[in-house]
């Protein structure tokens, strides 16, 4: 009789768990983001496929695997189908060392956030490897552009983080939960407001959403790096891009508003709130922002939220050693 | 030429005559002619050094249907339903100078209802219009949302519109001597409903679209044309009067009844992309204006002149040339007859073919982006470009 190590048993199960969680949530994500998209537009949305449109995901997540996988002829065979399961995979890794509750991790990773701020960073390459590969003008452009944005915004990213683990002490995210209170007042925000917003920011443009979805931009690149990718290959891009939004939901709820902790009972409920809350903003303001335009994009990143991330972890520092 | 035979497999005659610069590190982008910012099939072959574009080469021709050349082969009152398919925005203003053509050579008074339901109609068309450029202007700079909005109003008044010209998009309601028809209680009504609705509506778009700092920051400095540039490629409409140009012709020319109403040319100094972008916001409001007063003081009358041509009338000889204002410039007919049957020689000009022609030169070093807002700051209609 072999035994099995119960940790693995938690990993697979904790992974499978979050498999069916990630899938689920990018479901419900798409059907939110057109549902939104529509009544901001003042439109029902989808309103044909089950009531109220409810299985549109479904049908449309059909409809991609329906099709069939098409290869350019001059692209790289290999790269260009290895990028949209590098886009993926990485991001089911993310929500190993994610806090859904008190109990409720996968594996409660010591230094959680490198892991998570790690395997992000993969995000890049796939992107990168998907606009080279396909030997597409567009798709070039789009990539060159996603790693100029991705590269530069990790930095303010990773000083907005650092704040936090500085104060703490830690790059555990169940750590720093519960070095949170309860009540907002007791939250992060509250004392990183700098940050927080840094942090969102920053977000924002590392998932390539509209105000910063430069890479995909369609007035401009048609659709940027996924320009020659069809059937479920746009499909894996797609859900990581909903996949990621989840993430940064959840990392920026960890981090700054308390986690799984919230008034009156404490749970895996005032998480989830919070990270949909988050990712309702995010699809508001998709459907309400034009795009801003490259060199504004980097201006951004260069001129304000880099001189203000590294101030404000200064000051974070300077406030430790003094206090 | 046989192009395989110099190792070019790839691209069409355009792509392999366009002239690469001196520089080897360049990137040659086709952008359309199916791209989702060049409205339709306009094609612009662009080198690029990065981000920033060295050169910009329309391409256009992919819609030509031979509308001059049509003219020849029918009657001048079978040629009035091609004019909404020259410029499907403002099908109305195309009509005007048509049957303003014929008139002219022929000396025919039309009668004063019929300028007042022309002036209507054409300005609320005007107001359609440039709710699509609108709309379609801010999706090319990645905000989504406002076509909606856009479109809400748009049908309202294609609504409206369909009262009086009896279609929706290619309107073609003007006669050689008046209108079709006579405009019904239930038109007035409908616009004066429409009127408020829309003034109402305007400061929504204000704040929220307009003054949205992307927007402003996305169109503000980018695209800055000269009066010289504008002169020398014979530029019009609100592009020219985004550089401070008040040329219009409606009023330069003092045509039909526009000068007994109460408005005014919008007129921008600024001459950069924010600046047409506000002189259409602006002109919206005046055609309210215009459109207002025509209502209130529309006279009484018929619609078409006495002794209206009939089918077997032919143009008399001789050469006549009107331009009216379009919702994109200056749209303009020379109209050549021998006396025949058929019309000799229809010329048309149009406005976006001499807007566009500058684009080539206004996009040299800009961002990609900024190209392509210059270009919908242009507000281009492929179809009259190729007529």
């Amino acid at each position: 009789m072999i035994s099995i190590p119960p940790e693995l048993i938690r990993i697979v199960v904790g992974m499978i768990a979050v498999m069916a969680f990630v899938a689920l949530n990018v479901l419900i994500l798409v059907y939110a983001e057109r549902k939104g998209a529509g009544h901001i537009q003042r439109r029902p949305g989808p309103y044909e496929v089950g009531p109220h449109g409810v299985l549109q995901p479904l049908a449309d997540a059909g409809k991609l695997m329906g099709k069939q996988l098409l290869t350019p002829k001059s692209a790289d065979p290999i790269l260009y189908w290895v990028a949209p399961i590098l886009a993926f995979l990485p991001v089911l890794l993310l929500f190993v060392p994610m806090p859904f509750g008190p109990i409720l991790t996968v594996q409660d990773v010591n230094l959680g956030l490198l892991l998570i701020l790690a395997f992000a960073g993969l995000n890049v390459l796939a992107t990168l490897l998907a606009g080279w590969s396909q030997n597409n003008k567009f798709g070039l452009l789009g990539a060159a552009r996603a790693v100029s944005q991705s590269v530069a915004y990790e930095i303010p990213l990773l000083l907005s983080v650092l704040c936090i683990a500085f104060q703490y002490g830690s790059l555990n995210l169940s750590t720093l939960v519960e070095a949170q209170g309860s009540w907002p007042w007791q939250w992060n925000i509250l004392c990183q407001p700098l940050a927080f917003l840094i942090f969102l920011v920053s977000a924002f443009a590392e998932t390539n959403r509209a105000p910063f979805d430069l890479p995909e931009a369609e007035s401009e690149l048609t659709a940027g790096f996924h320009t020659e990718y069809s059937g479920m290959g746009f499909g894996l891009f797609f859900m990581a891009e909903y996949a990621n939004m989840v993430v940064v939901s959840g990392v920026c709820t960890a981090l700054f508003l308390g986690g799984w902790k919230g008034p009156v009972f404490d749970g895996v409920w005032w998480f989830l709130i919070k990270v949909y809350a988050l990712l309702a903003l995010i699809i508001w303001v998709r459907w309400t922002y034009p795009r801003v335009r490259f060199d504004q994009l980097l201006n951004i990143n260069w001129k304000w939220l880099l001189p203000l991330a590294t101030a404000n972890l200064l000051a974070t520092v300077f406030l430790m050693k003094v206090f | 030429m046989r192009y395989e035979e110099m190792g070019l497999t790839e691209g069409d005659f355009y792509s392999r005559n366009f002239e690469k610069g001196a520089r080897d590190d360049t990137l040659i982008l086709n952008l359309g002619p199916q791209h989702p910012a060049t409205h339709g099939v306009l094609r612009i072959i662009v080198e690029m050094d990065g981000e920033y574009v060295i050169r910009a080469e329309p391409v256009i021709g992919y819609l030509h249907r031979m509308h001059e050349k049509m003219a020849e082969g029918r009657q001048i009152y079978q040629y009035i339903p091609n004019m909404g398919r020259v410029d499907y925005g403002h099908a109305l203003g195309w009509n005007w100078a048509l049957v303003g053509a014929v008139e002219r050579l022929a000396g025919f008074e039309v009668p004063e209802r019929a300028e007042y339901i022309r002036v209507i109609t054409t300005e609320l068309n005007r107001i359609t219009s440039h709710l699509l450029w609108w709309g379609a202007f801010t999706l090319d700079l990645g905000a989504i949302t406002p076509i909606m909005y856009a479109f809400d109003d748009r049908e309202q008044l294609l609504d409206i519109l369909q009262i009086a010209t009896g279609s929706r998009l290619t309107h073609s309601s003007l006669r050689i001597g008046g209108v079709c028809a006579d405009i019904n209680d239930r038109f007035i009504e409908a616009c004066k409903a429409f009127i408020p609705h829309f003034r109402a509506r305007l400061p929504m778009y204000r704040d929220l679209v307009t003054g949205n700092i992307i927007l402003r920051k996305r169109l503000e400095g980018v695209g800055v044309f000269d009066a010289d540039l504008l002169r020398r490629y014979g530029a019009s409409g609100p592009v020219v009067r985004g550089s401070g140009i008040a040329y219009d012709i409606r009023k330069a020319e003092k045509l039909s009844v526009y000068d007994r109403f109460d408005w005014s040319v919008a007129v921008r100094s600024e001459g950069d992309s924010m600046a047409r972008y506000l002189v259409r916001m602006d002109e919206m409001e005046q055609s309210l204006n215009i459109v207002e007063q025509a209502l209130d003081s529309l006279p009484a009358g018929k619609v078409m002149m006495p002794k209206a041509p009939k089918v077997t009338w032919a143009v008399p000889k001789g050469e006549s040339y009107f331009a009216f204002e379009g919702a994109r410039g200056k749209v303009g007919i020379h109209l050549v007859s021998d006396g025949g049957k058929n019309p000799y020689k229809i010329k048309l000009r149009s406005p976006c073919f001499s807007n566009l022609s500058l684009f080539a030169e206004a996009a040299q070093g800009t961002l990609l982006a900024d190209a392509l807002a210059i270009l919908g700051s242009l507000d281009l209609v492929i179809p009259e470009i190729d007529r």
